[in-house]
């Protein structure tokens, strides 16, 4: 709880405060009260470093002996608050629903207005002073309460045990107070904190303004009241209770800023991983539209998702990269488009695109020649902005096209994705599309450059049976008519059967086989590809036995060892396999495995 | 306008709104006409104090209406304000609706300034850190930032105002020290209003930019390697917008009726310093019609904001439904 600068600040300084307020009258309260008519109204002095009021007493004692009352002020403020808010977030839950909503109501039409306002009205109608001031801000901080209050019951109210409550006949107000109220206790009570700063900062705002505390009593407020009267003669007078009153409020509200958090903080990684580049020795393949090799994900902690990934894909191929979630299909994904996260560090042999290294890429050739395609396509597109004008972008930024030129190329692309009136499509906002039609905008962005690569990640996960076909139909054509080669990433073996030229076949951050997509029902030699084709379920399956599954989990990216990552789930494992990692090796014609019993 | 508002798809909320709207000045206008009658005691005698003879107290009381059936009060009141009457001043017999209208015109200023002030400063800044620390990048940055905006939302209003006067207009002589006198006298209570808000909408800007830069699209605008500057502004500043300029709306209102101690230190002629008057000498009739004022002015500016963004936002049909 003490790990930041302004929590360990907020701490001391409340610390400090409540100190003050138990030392601060025993102490200088003679000395604050001492009056002395030999120096009244001065200034700055060895005596009296922040001078002295109109009866000669210490300011500097004054403001000492003031935490007190200021503090006892703002506690009965904050209390008063609290507890009417409460009872007002409290009571719909017991009132008939009639009355219940007329006090939401009224709790969210107070909490809509100014705390001050609400407060000058007490208090012109209790009266000035203290009194009036402390039932002022009280009444102006329990909207905010009762708000709080109704929204950590409405929290509860569903929870099992209040339920359970209710289905045995507990009445209603006995639910409240004995299930609600002590569940939602902890978090009013660390709401306490901010409120205490509030009515504090409150408190002397309605003292600095006479409306507060009144001689001969006094808080910081009122000290201040008094010294803002003679700033143009001594300003050192108003620094005392100024300083106080900021002090006050800066550690309230830092340290009611760290209690309020402290349920929500996260662990988060501490440094980061070092990158290791394997040295590139082979030639380059000038051919590819895309070639990796070693591709290695890291993240801080030695968790390394992807581990020295090799593949390429040839112009106009579709290549299906397919893996059980986890086995970081996606961040070889996003490594590729240069778009892992951070803390991650990508390292890698070779990662070239269209025939360049990616780090010689200009921006615009990256822009134009990749093209992306995520899973969720609401997610994707950007709600603010209307469907033509996100994809016209790339034109005007990578292609130097003017905005009707763009718009153009718009409308003539989202009709190559089969948009029904595409230019009445253009001017429309992503969520007044449907989601087969979204996912169908985004691919048609991808069209807006010329792609030499699609990577599509999960294109048709989001979607329902009936719109994936078309969206898989569709990135099949759009790869024939423009050339360009797809890399497509999916947890799906019989959709990737389907669309794609060549699988690559991925288990804890590796590729375990290669194959192209004719040798994969009858073919392949990987225990596990073999095993995800048997737990396909066909016309023939029998239905009276449960779907066939692989036995185990795939281990984590930190939990992977030295053997054969699926060896503790293969039925063909031997000792061998579990010490010893197989290499990626040939098996056929374009066909690689890495399994030591696969001959 | 009003006629393809209220037949548009929105048009259902935005009525919605307007009901609210109408109901909470309703229970306004009652609440400001119950608050001389929750003063304990005669507040004419109060107002006039003990020594006042009883004839004068009579009198005045016979003047208000005080003497009449309550019922006849409250229509009394009623018809006066729907014909711009809200009564006369105490101390000095002026109209309230006259004092109102011509202080009304400064405090507005403050406060509409103020906030454009903040969010002009706020947002750049909060974007920037939150681009700046995206991801638990630069741990310094994010905790001088936690600690510097809540340090400045903490420290109320009238200290940067008592700070300023004293060092930019007593001890520097750069600004003059009170009072409404050109442009330059507005510099200091503006910039003692912008402070704490500064912190405050720079706050939620960051977390904002912050969800925002997480989304999907954001990725998919970063694939097609846009400038940052289009990136930022074009993809990111209008998704973020609708929250803070919610908080911007709500600032407004909140400056309106919180530029009370502002207007105190610098002596300026607004609605603040006259209510404050107001209640200390016991002018019940000014300070009834200042809060009266505050109170729909805040209702409306909030109406505002709900209408503005349930028009401009266009996912807000959705989450209507």
């Amino acid at each position: 709880m003490l790990r930041t600068p302004s929590a360990i600040a907020g701490t001391v300084l409340v610390g400090l405060m409540v100190v003050l307020a138990v030392i601060g009258p025993p102490i200088w309260g003679d000395q604050a009260d001492l009056i002395d008519a030999g120096a009244i109204l001065q200034g700055s002095s060895a005596a009296h470093p922040l001078g002295t009021d109109n009866l000669g007493r210490d300011l500097l004692a004054r403001v000492l002996v003031a935490g007190r009352f200021s503090l006892l002020l703002a506690l009965a403020a904050a209390l008063i608050g609290a507890v009417a808010g409460v009872v007002l977030g409290a009571l719909p839950s017991v009132l008939p629903t009639r009355l219940a909503r007329l006090v939401t109501g009224a709790v969210n039409a107070l909490v809509a207005f100014p705390g001050l306002l609400l407060a000058m009205f007490t208090a012109v109608v209790a009266g000035l002073g203290a009194r009036g001031a402390v039932l002022g801000i009280g009444v102006a901080i329990a909207p905010g309460f009762a708000r709080l209050t109704q929204t950590l019951a409405a929290s509860v109210a569903g929870a099992d045990y209040v339920s359970a409550a209710r289905m045995l006949g507990v009445p209603r107000r006995r639910i409240l107070v004995r299930h609600v109220l002590p569940n939602i206790a902890e978090p009013l009570i660390l709401n306490l904190t901010q409120a205490l700063g509030g009515a504090l900062l409150g408190l002397a705002g309605m003292s600095f303004l006479g409306l507060g505390v009144q001689p001969p009593s006094y808080d910081w407020g009122r000290l201040l009241f008094d010294g803002f009267g003679r700033i143009y003669v001594t300003p050192v007078v108003a620094i005392g209770p100024a300083v106080a009153v900021a002090l006050a409020g800066i550690g309230f509200n830092l340290l009611g800023d760290t209690l309020a958090r402290r349920a929500a903080r996260t662990t988060v990684p501490g440094k980061k991983a070092t990158t290791s580049v394997a040295a590139d020795t082979d030639k380059p393949d000038e051919g590819a539209v895309l070639e990796v090799k070693d591709l290695t994900v890291t993240f801080p902690g030695g968790v390394t998702p992807v581990r020295q990934l090799s593949l390429s894909v040839r112009p106009g191929e579709i290549v299906g990269v397919v893996g059980e979630s986890g086995s970081g299909k996606s961040l070889t994904a996003a490594a590729i488009g240069g778009l892992v996260p951070y803390p991650g560090t990508v390292g890698y042999g070779r990662l070239r695109l269209c025939g360049k290294d990616v780090t010689e890429l200009s921006r615009k050739e990256l822009g134009t020649s990749l093209a992306m395609v995520f899973q969720d396509p609401m997610a994707s597109l950007n709600p603010a902005l209307k469907v033509g004008g996100q994809l016209a972008e790339v034109a005007v930024v990578h292609q130097g096209a003017t905005r009707a030129e763009a718009r153009g190329r718009a409308v003539d692309r989202l009709g190559h994705v089969h948009l029904p009136e595409p230019d009445k499509q253009a001017k429309k906002h992503p969520h007044e599309l449907s989601g087969g039609m979204r996912q169908r905008a985004v691919i048609a962005m991808g069209l807006m450059g010329t792609p030499r690569l699609i990577i599509a990640d999960e294109p048709t996960t989001a979607l329902d049976v009936t719109v994936q076909r078309q969206i898989l139909r569709l990135l099949r054509e759009v790869t024939e008519e423009t050339g360009s080669a797809a890399l497509f990433i999916s947890h799906d073996i019989a959709v990737v059967g389907e669309l794609c030229d060549r699988v690559v076949v991925m288990y804890a951050g590796r590729v375990v086989e290669e194959l192209p997509v004719d040798r994969l029902a009858t073919g392949a030699a990987h225990p596990y590809t073999r095993a995800l084709i048997t737990s396909l379920p066909d016309m023939d399956t029998d239905r009276t036995l449960p779907l066939a599954s692989i036995p185990g989990r795939q281990p984590g990216p930190a939990e992977v060892g030295d053997g054969c990552a699926f060896a503790p789930r293969c039925a063909l494992a031997t000792d061998r396999c579990s010490t010893e990692r197989p290499l990626l090796s040939v098996y056929g014609d374009a066909h690689q495995v890495a399994c030591w019993e696969a001959k | 306008m009003a006629a393809t508002i209220l037949s548009g798809p929105t048009s259902r909320p935005v009525l919605r709104r307007l009901v609210r709207f109408a109901v909470s000045l309703v229970v306004l206008v009652l609440a400001s006409f119950a608050m001389i009658h929750l003063i304990p005691g005669d507040p004419v005698r109060a107002s006039l104090g003990p020594a006042a003879p009883i004839e004068l107290v009579e009198a005045r009381t016979a003047a208000l209406g005080l003497d009449q059936p309550i019922l006849t009060q409250l229509t009394t009141y009623v018809s006066g304000l729907l014909s711009g009457d809200m009564g006369t001043s105490f101390l000095t017999g002026e109209p309230v609706s006259e004092v109102i209208a011509a202080r009304l015109p400064n405090t507005l200023a403050l406060a509409l300034l103020a906030t454009v002030i903040a969010l002009l400063a706020a947002i750049p800044l909060g974007m920037w850190a939150a681009v700046r620390t995206e991801n638990g990048r630069h741990r310094g940055t994010e905790a001088a930032f936690g600690t510097a905006t809540g340090t400045v939302v903490a420290v109320p209003e009238f200290l940067y105002a008592i700070a300023l006067v004293t060092v930019f207009a007593i001890t520097l002589r750069a600004f003059p020290p009170a009072g409404k006198d050109g442009l330059e006298s507005y510099v200091l209570p503006v910039l003692a209003l912008a402070i704490g808000p500064i912190g405050m909408i720079a706050r939620i800007a960051r977390v904002e930019t912050l969800r925002v830069l997480g989304t999907d699209y954001v990725r998919l605008a970063r694939a097609k390697r846009l400038p940052a500057g289009r990136l930022y502004l074009r993809h990111v500043l209008p998704n973020t917008l609708t929250a803070t300029l919610t908080l911007g709306g709500l600032l407004l209102s909140s400056l309106i009726a919180g530029s009370v101690l502002v207007e105190y230190v610098f002596a300026w002629p607004g609605l603040g310093l006259k209510i404050v008057e107001a209640i200390t000498q016991k002018d019940y009739p000014v300070a009834q019609g200042v809060i009266l004022v505050y109170g729909a002015i805040v209702l409306l500016v909030n109406l505002l904001v709900d209408v503005v963004l349930s028009l401009s936002d266009p996912t807000s049909a959705i989450k209507e439904s």
